[in-house]
């Protein structure tokens, strides 16, 4: 186990050092540059900005030493932020979209799971059909959409919650359903197949005729099995909700690192680009590797090699 | 004529499966009893009812699945009578099953030892230590190397056979009145099917427990059960000891499964002798023998009325009009 995480650590390292050059020189292949707005500055002042920044020397040179610091640990400074430093972006923004996304994750967890779970059992039935009728919605209604729409039943017409900001537990409720909503649609459909699948299978007959309750037959020997494919499927998700949507950052304004990312992109801010792009990456694939670990201890038949 | 206790007693049993496509009639009017300690095997081909009928014994008829005519007595229980908590009761406790794949039957996700000790921690009073303890003393039972480091295992560290013997384990852990082997032994090779056919009738007198032994193959039973049942299209068609049925058969379809079996001796070229035609739509079942389509000395009443049992002896009848015939010829030549 512990020469697997060792190793895996490794492979991470290596991804990080392929992603970081992929994006290094696609980033410089897109025209533009951080300099060049509306008012292009003077000749004179963009050369000093560019020799400020080091982009005045060549791309490889420019490589080299990106990648010198990053071994570092250190990501540069913005070009666009006066005088911060990318680490200290990220561990101002990260937090708050990984806190909101958190919320995200336990809800479409707890909502999802069981919802599957509950529309297997009563297969064909109304309860069936009113669940996956509303995963379906969650699988097809795009974010801004639901954002808008919960935005607009509960903030404008209930006046039950806040839309803007993130001031009070209340203000989490609206962006962190949104961002559940599509994950939890996903598990819950994902639940129900499963839990369909192993319900049928040879081994909850033999738990049945043990004399087992309904319960434990269900809580314990149906359950640990049909969760597996959850647990695939937990890894992205975590990585993908926990660093932030561009689109419910921009709809309920929440300073997150996704709305961030999108935004050091039409700056061309170079170095916050990278940043972003290596610690999103790095967050991914390290999530991967948690979720192995999980399966490790929820399926005793895989090995992890 | 014997002083046995009666330990299970069938009467008109009739279970049917109510699928979108209709009622599919899986049991019909099946009625036999069995003593204390007896072996009855339940023979015929797939879909004629013996996983079913066996079932019911202890309540496992799931959802579309109802009794709609019938009573069983088992223990002393009126199962179908028995609400689901009642039943539980007794399941794994008084009357346990082992299926036919023993490699989809175990959960893969827990220990066998853990799922051996399940059983102990339903039905009896013991402590967790006095429970790991008698579930490696199982395992050493049913003849396994290593028990202790067996029990701390995964169902998929273990071989076809060694599955099935901790599928055995399981079910004798409670020491149960009567043990259902539902085709224990179909999915193992030959040598590890007569292993496992062995233990099992080493156990029984160890245990003193009743057998139910379901099988499509008469070969394999022959040896171990003192009575059979044959069973077509969720009838039994013929019900006898074993001798009864292998030298003095009645019913055609016994007959054609006679004839079925590989023959030890047999040459290379010597076929078996299948029976031909194709099984009944339980769906639609016919009026008259559900097995006159495929007999070969059907008679016009085969075909529009049901026939009735003929007793033979207290323990061996058979449906089948042709023993009406004899019976009727007999009576005008006296
Ligand atoms: N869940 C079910 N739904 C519908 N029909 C079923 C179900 N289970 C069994 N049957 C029907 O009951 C009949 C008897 O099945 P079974 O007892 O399993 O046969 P056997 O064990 O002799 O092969 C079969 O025709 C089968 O189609
Ligand atoms: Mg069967």
């Amino acid at each position: 186990m512990f020469q697997y995480i060792i190793k895996r650590l490794g492979y991470t390292l290596l991804t990080i050092v392929i992603i970081s050059t992929i994006t290094f020189f696609l980033m410089n292949l897109v025209p533009g540059g951080p300099f060049l707005s509306e008012k292009s500055p003077s000749p004179a002042v963009l050369e000093a900005m560019n020799e400020k920044y080091g982009l005045d020397k060549p791309l490889g040179v420019q490589y080299k030493n990106y990648m010198l610091k990053l071994a570092q640990g250190d990501l540069g400074i913005s070009i666009k932020k006066k005088g911060r430093s990318v680490n200290d972006i990220i561990a101002e923004k990260f937090p708050v979209s990984a806190k909101v996304g958190g919320v995200a994750v336990g809800i479409a967890i707890f909502l999802g799971i069981p919802m599957g779970a509950v529309a297997a059992l009563n297969r064909g039935k109304f309860l069936d059909n009113g669940l996956m009728f509303i995963s379906t919605l969650g699988i097809a209604v795009p974010g801004f959409v639901v954002a808008t729409s919960l935005m607009i039943i509960f903030g404008v017409k209930l006046r039950l919650l806040p839309t803007f900001g993130l001031s009070s537990p209340l203000h989490y409720i609206l962006p962190a359903l949104t961002l559940a909503f599509y994950p939890m649609s996903y598990m819950a459909r994902l639940m129900r197949s499963s839990m369909l699948d192993v319900l049928g299978q040879d081994y909850i007959r033999t738990a049945r005729a043990k004399g087992v309750s309904e319960f434990t037959m269900l809580f314990k020997h149906a359950l640990r099995n049909a969760i597996l494919p959850i647990i695939t499927y937990l890894g992205p998700l975590l990585a993908y909700v926990l660093t932030g949507s561009f689109v419910v950052e921009k709809i309920f304004t929440i300073p997150g690192l996704g709305g961030e990312f999108i935004s050091s992109i039409t700056n061309r801010d170079y170095p916050l680009i990278m940043g972003t792009t290596i610690f999103l990456a790095a967050f991914l694939v390290l999530m991967n590797v948690l979720v192995d670990i999980m399966y490790k201890l929820v399926d005793p038949r895989i090995k992890l090699k | 004529m014997n002083n046995k206790e009666l330990l299970l007693d069938i009467k008109n049993l009739s279970i049917s499966f109510f699928t979108p496509s209709g009622e599919v009639k899986a049991v019909n009017d099946v009625s036999y009893h069995m003593y204390d300690g007896e072996v009855l095997g339940i023979v015929g081909e797939s879909g004629s009812g013996k996983s079913v009928s066996s079932y019911s014994i202890m309540g496992l008829i799931s959802d579309p699945g109802k009794i709609v005519n019938g009573s069983i007595m088992f223990n002393n229980h009126q199962i179908d009578k028995m609400t689901e908590k009642e039943l539980q009761k007794i399941r794994g406790k008084e009357v346990s099953i082992i299926f036919q794949d023993p490699m989809s039957s175990l959960n893969p996700v827990f220990t066998i030892g853990h799922q051996i000790s399940e059983v102990l921690k339903l039905h009896t009073k013991l402590s967790n230590e006095e429970i790991k303890k008698r579930s490696i003393e199982l395992l050493e039972l049913v003849g396994m190397n290593e028990p202790v480091k067996r029990y701390s295992q995964y169902p998929h560290e273990f071989s076809g056979g060694m599955r099935q013997r901790a599928m055995i384990a399981m079910a004798l852990a409670c020491e149960p009145k009567m043990l259902i082997a539902d085709e224990a032994t179909t999915a193992l090779d030959v040598t590890i099917q007569a292993q496992i056919l062995e233990l099992m009738v080493e156990l029984k007198d160890k245990i003193g427990m009743s057998i139910i032994m379901i099988t499509h193959d008469l070969g394999v039973v022959a040896s171990m059960c003192e009575k059979l049942a044959v069973m077509y299209a969720g009838r039994i068609v013929e019900f006898g000891t074993v001798e009864d049925i292998f030298y003095n058969t009645k019913h055609q379809y016994t007959l054609g499964l006679l004839k079925s079996i590989p023959k030890i001796n047999a040459d290379e070229h010597e076929r078996l002798i299948p029976i031909e035609g194709t099984p009944v739509d339980l769906l639609y079942p016919p009026e008259g023998c559900p097995f006159a389509p495929r007999c070969e000395k059907t008679m016009k009443i085969c075909l529009t009325q049901m026939p009735g049992y003929t007793y033979l002896s207290d323990e061996h009848y058979s449906a089948c009009w042709l023993l009406d015939k004899e019976k009727f010829e007999g009576e005008k030549g006296e």
